[in-house]
């Protein structure tokens, strides 16, 4: 309910009437992706200009969050603002560019930032291609609260960065995670989520129970988990916006966990493990009726489901050794995809379709990585005593993940790296931090 | 005398356990902590020098079984274990039991909690082999969430890598 409200508030407009020079010819400011970039773009993105007294109080923090997202990001360097010719006092004055082009800002983000009194806020911004002369694209406006001051900074940071990349941002969005305290022996987990740069941390459960790996629904307004709050591993089902939930199980002496939405947002698939053997099913969260993927002696485990939700990659020790498998999401014949050495695990398909991240334990070290979807052209992104559990990015090209520590003091955190393997980063969490999970764009 | 308490106390617990519909308490986070009974000269009901207590079963029958990395077969030291554990099942039927299988840190959450569920069951089918009513065992698995010895080695790993019968109904049980 909220996050409809928020969604609404937050509508971007095209500005009209462009000044003259931005109906150029689009200038060669450009980030290819693909092969990862090695050299970030400089870019400068001056404080934003205050058109009203209340503007005067969230410029800044406005402008940090879009500078933060885009630095992170790897793919931009900002230019430290005491090396600026220039001062941006006015939107809609012109832009000086021979001030920005001599000290080599390839691009740069002007902003009018304006209130009202009942706390809305409206944005208008611009990109500009600096050594063009012109604008990337046309003027924005974007309105929205001061309460969701952050979301607006992550809104105008995923417009420049799309605007740069030709993709989808990832910025405006948000990770459900496990926040932990306490003794490695005795650990308290809760489940927490927060925006994906670690700020605005909420829980949505107490810590009387062990709960683990939660994730979220294709729309982001529920979260699956798996909680003992009944003494067993037990999948649950939590809405996002009332934080309530219930769980999915019959109650019959079964453990079940590792669950996953199907792109329908109505069929989940999870592992049940009854008798020793633990086997993948799927139940439909409105007719309630459950259905038997696998039934084989071996562990099947950790699925998840191609974007278009025609296939299930899973985890499957049937020759011994956990290995990657991929099958149709009705069940059926498997066709393993892993064949590297060592072992591999919690496959998850990117939202864009074309790679497969998982974790792989080999030779006494753990790693993150991604393969094609035959199971082709394997990377490994990460390497440390223990990384696991990757979740994409909604873009597809970050991959968020949990890495712990070794011995007797040793935690886990959440770290987050390209898919092209370069910028490794902390996530800062308030706690230490398992399990990430990450949404979709919030609408 | 012993006797005597030792039937005394399972009535006791039948009782007690007639009280809980399903006959299962919750699963024990913390079960392997050695228990804090204070032992001194006579049988003090429910603690470890009573023989028919929970207590006497963690720390004198031997409430827990190990296993070789990655596997859920039983050994023959754990075999013997089990079988002293069901000869004190069968001989306390006021007890009933969950059983936890845990892993080690090496390996994935998910795998792990497959894998403990294995090392439940091996242990669960081995005490019904033995004459043990399946109705009074359950299974639950920890997966690597609550290791008992927290270094990153194999003389952590080794004590890790169990399943331990955690009794539920009866006096003293923790």
């Amino acid at each position: 309910m909220k996050i409809i409200t928020i969604a609404a508030m937050l509508a971007a407009a095209a500005l009209t009437a462009p000044p003259a020079a931005a109906q150029q010819a689009p200038g060669p400011l450009r980030i290819t992706l693909e092969q990862g970039v090695i050299e970030p773009l400089p870019i400068a993105i001056p404080t934003f200009v205050a058109e009203d007294a209340g503007a005067e109080a969230i410029v800044a923090e406005l402008t940090q969050v879009v500078t933060d997202d885009l630095v992170n990001s790897g793919l931009f360097r900002a230019i430290p603002a005491d090396a600026f010719i220039s001062r941006v006092a006015s939107f809609d004055a012109p832009v000086a560019y021979a001030d920005w082009k001599a000290i080599n800002a390839q691009a740069l983000v002007t902003a009018g930032v304006a209130t009202r009194g009942d706390g809305a806020v409206t944005v208008r911004f611009r990109l500009h291609d600096v050594f063009s002369d012109g604008e990337v694209g046309e003027g924005l406006q974007f309105a929205g609260t001061t309460t969701e001051l952050r979301r607006l900074g992550h809104k105008i940071a995923d417009e420049i960065y799309s605007r740069l990349t030709g993709e989808a941002g990832y910025f405006d969005s948000r990770v459900v995670f496990v926040s932990e305290t306490g003794p490695k022996n005795a650990r308290l987990k809760r489940l927490a989520i927060m925006d994906y740069d670690g700020a605005n941390v909420r829980y949505l459960t107490d810590d009387s129970s062990i709960v683990l790996a939660p994730r979220f629904s294709p729309r982001g307004d529920r979260v699956l988990y798996t909680s003992y709050a009944s003494g067993f591993p037990e999948v649950y089902l939590l809405d996002v916006g009332s934080v309530t939930s219930q769980p999915l199980g019959d109650g019959s002496s079964t453990m079940s966990f590792a669950p996953r939405f199907a792109p329908d947002g109505n069929t989940v698939v999870y592992s049940l493990s009854s008798g020793g053997n633990t086997d993948l099913y799927t139940l439909d969260l409105a007719t309630g009726a459950r259905q038997r993927l696998t039934s084989a002696p071996s562990i099947e485990t950790a699925p998840s489901y191609s974007p278009d939700g025609s296939q299930i990659v899973f985890e499957s020790d049937r020759t011994g050794i956990p290995q990657i498998y991929v099958m149709p999401a009705s069940g059926g014949e498997a066709r393993r995809i892993s064949s590297g050495e060592g072992r591999y695990g919690t496959p998850v398909w990117s939202p864009r379709g074309d790679l497969i991240a998982f974790t792989k334990q080999n030779a006494g070290r753990f790693h993150i990585g991604a393969m094609r979807t035959d199971g082709s052209d394997e990377r490994l992104l990460t390497a440390s005593f223990l990384d696991e559990g990757p979740t994409w990015a909604p873009n597809g090209r970050v991959i968020m993940f949990t890495r712990e520590t070794q011995g007797e003091d040793g935690a886990p955190d959440l770290w987050s790296v390209d898919v092209t393997g370069r910028n490794l980063r902390r996530v800062s969490t308030p706690a230490f931090a398992s399990d990430p999970s990450w949404s979709p764009l919030l609408p | 005398m012993r006797p005597m308490i030792a039937a005394t106390l399972a009535a006791a617990t039948l009782l007690s356990a007639c009280t809980n519909p399903t006959g299962f308490g919750p699963g024990s986070g913390a079960a392997g902590a050695p228990g804090a009974q204070g032992v001194a000269g006579g049988i003090v009901p429910g603690s470890a020098s009573d023989p028919a207590s929970a207590a006497y079963f963690q720390q004198t029958v031997g409430d827990r079984v190990l296993f070789a990395v990655d596997q859920s077969t039983l050994s023959g030291e754990a075999r013997t274990a089990l079988t002293r554990q069901a000869r004190w099942l069968q001989q306390n039927p006021g007890f009933t039991a969950v059983i936890e299988g845990h892993a080690d840190e090496q390996g994935t959450r998910e795998y792990n909690l497959a894998l403990g569920a294995r090392r439940a069951a091996a242990a669960q089918e081995f005490l019904v082999s033995q004459g043990i009513a399946s109705s009074r065992l359950r299974t639950v698995t920890y997966g690597k969430e609550r290791p008992l010895e927290i270094c990153s080695s194999e003389a952590c790993y080794a004590q890790n890598r169990r399943a331990v019968t955690v009794l539920a109904g009866g006096v003293g049980s923790v």
